[in-house]
C-alpha cells in the first residue's frame, strides 16, 4: 500500500496553487483581497483601507468595492474547485504552473448583488458556494460579512461561463 | 442650481476615495441622469492572460453611476444607497479602451429609487454591460 503524503508536502502543494491562481490577477492585488484555505474551503478576505469607501461622511464601504470582492470570490471559488481536481489527482503539477499556462478563469455572464448592511471601515469576508457547476454554465451564491458571521452585509447570486477544458 | 447639481455629482464621483481610487470621471449630468468615463489602467485587470478589465471595476462604476442618478433625480435630491444591483455583461471590454457608463433613474417612489445603465467602451453600437438597480429613496431631504 502506498505511503500517504507528508502533511507539509500536501500543504505546500495546496497554498502554493492558491497563491498561484490569484497572484495573476492585478486587480485582486489593487484591491488587497487575499485568500485563506482550509483543506478545500477557501474565505476571501478584503482588508480595510480609505480607497474602499464609498460614503466617507458615514462612513461606509463603496456598494461596489463589496460587489467587486464578492465577484472576485465567485471566480476564485470556481477555479479553485477545477484546479483542485487536477491537482489532487496529479494531472497539474504545481512547480510547473506559470501565469501563462493557469487554467483560463471563468466568465461572468451576470451577477447580482442584495445590500443588506452598510459595510463598516473595516475588514470584510466572504465566501462562495457553487451551487451547480456544468461543462459550460456555473451558478455561485456569495456571502459577504465583517463583524459579524451571522449578520452578511451582502449577498450575491452570479452565473459564469466556464472555460472549454480540452482534453 | 445647475452648476450645484453638478458640483455635487463631481463631488460624489471625483471626491470618493473608491471613485478615485479607479480614476473614475463625471462627464455628463441631468436631472435624474448621469454619464461616468472609466479610463483603461493596468492594476484593473482582471485577465491576465487577455488583458480584459475585471467585471468588478466595471461594477463599481455602474454602481457609482447608478447612485448619481438617482442623487441628481428632481424628486430626490440627497444621497442614496444601493439596495440591489444586477449587472449583465454582454462581452469582454476592449483592452486598452475607456469604460463609459450611462444611468438613468426612470421612477422615484416615496422610498424607492429604480435605476438602468448601460456602460460601452469605444464602440457605443455593442454595450459591454447593462445594469438595473434599485436604491434607497427619501429618508432625510
Amino acid at each position: 500500500m502506498k505511503k500517504p503524503e507528508p502533511v507539509q508536502v500536501v500543504k505546500q502543494r495546496r497554498d502554493s496553487a492558491l497563491r498561484a491562481l490569484v497572484g495573476t490577477v492585478p486587480y485582486l492585488q489593487f484591491m488587497g483581497i487575499e485568500f485563506d484555505r482550509r483543506g478545500d474551503e477557501v474565505t476571501a478576505t478584503m482588508p480595510y483601507k480609505d480607497e474602499l469607501i464609498g460614503n466617507p461622511m458615514l462612513p461606509a464601504l463603496h456598494g461596489g468595492a463589496t460587489a467587486a470582492f464578492m465577484e472576485a470570490t465567485a471566480l476564485m471559488e470556481l477555479s479553485w474547485q477545477m484546479l483542485w481536481s487536477d491537482l489532487e489527482n496529479g494531472k497539474i503539477d504545481v512547480a510547473e504552473l506559470t501565469p501563462d499556462n493557469m487554467p483560463r478563469l471563468p466568465k461572468t455572464i451576470n451577477f447580482t448583488v442584495d445590500y443588506l448592511l452598510s459595510g463598516l471601515p473595516r475588514d470584510a469576508y466572504a465566501r462562495a458556494r457553487v451551487i451547480r457547476s456544468g461543462r459550460r454554465y456555473a451558478t455561485v451564491h456569495v456571502e459577504a460579512w465583517q463583524d459579524n458571521r451571522q449578520k452578511p452585509i451582502a449577498q450575491a447570486v452570479g452565473h459564469f461561463l466556464m472555460p472549454s477544458r480540452d482534453a | 442650481m445647475a452648476v450645484d447639481l453638478e458640483n455635487m455629482a463631481r463631488v460624489f464621483v471625483e471626491g470618493l476615495p473608491h471613485g478615485r481610487a479607479l480614476g473614475m470621471k463625471l462627464s455628463v449630468i441631468e436631472p435624474g441622469a448621469a454619464e461616468i468615463e472609466m479610463p483603461y489602467a493596468e492594476h484593473l485587470i482582471g485577465d491576465p492572460q487577455t488583458g480584459v478589465i475585471a467585471g468588478g471595476a466595471v461594477s463599481a462604476l455602474m454602481d457609482t453611476c447608478c447612485g448619481v442618478a438617482v442623487s441628481s433625480h428632481p424628486d430626490h435630491r440627497s444621497t442614496t444607497a444601493t439596495l440591489n444591483l444586477r449587472i449583465d455583461y454582454m462581452r469582454s471590454a476592449t483592452p486598452g479602451q475607456t469604460i463609459t457608463t450611462r444611468a438613468e433613474c426612470y421612477n422615484v417612489t416615496r422610498s424607492v429609487a429604480f435605476v438602468r445603465a448601460t456602460a460601452y467602451d469605444e464602440d457605443r453600437d455593442r454595450p459591454v454591460a447593462t445594469a438595473t438597480g434599485s436604491f434607497t429613496a427619501g429618508g432625510k431631504k
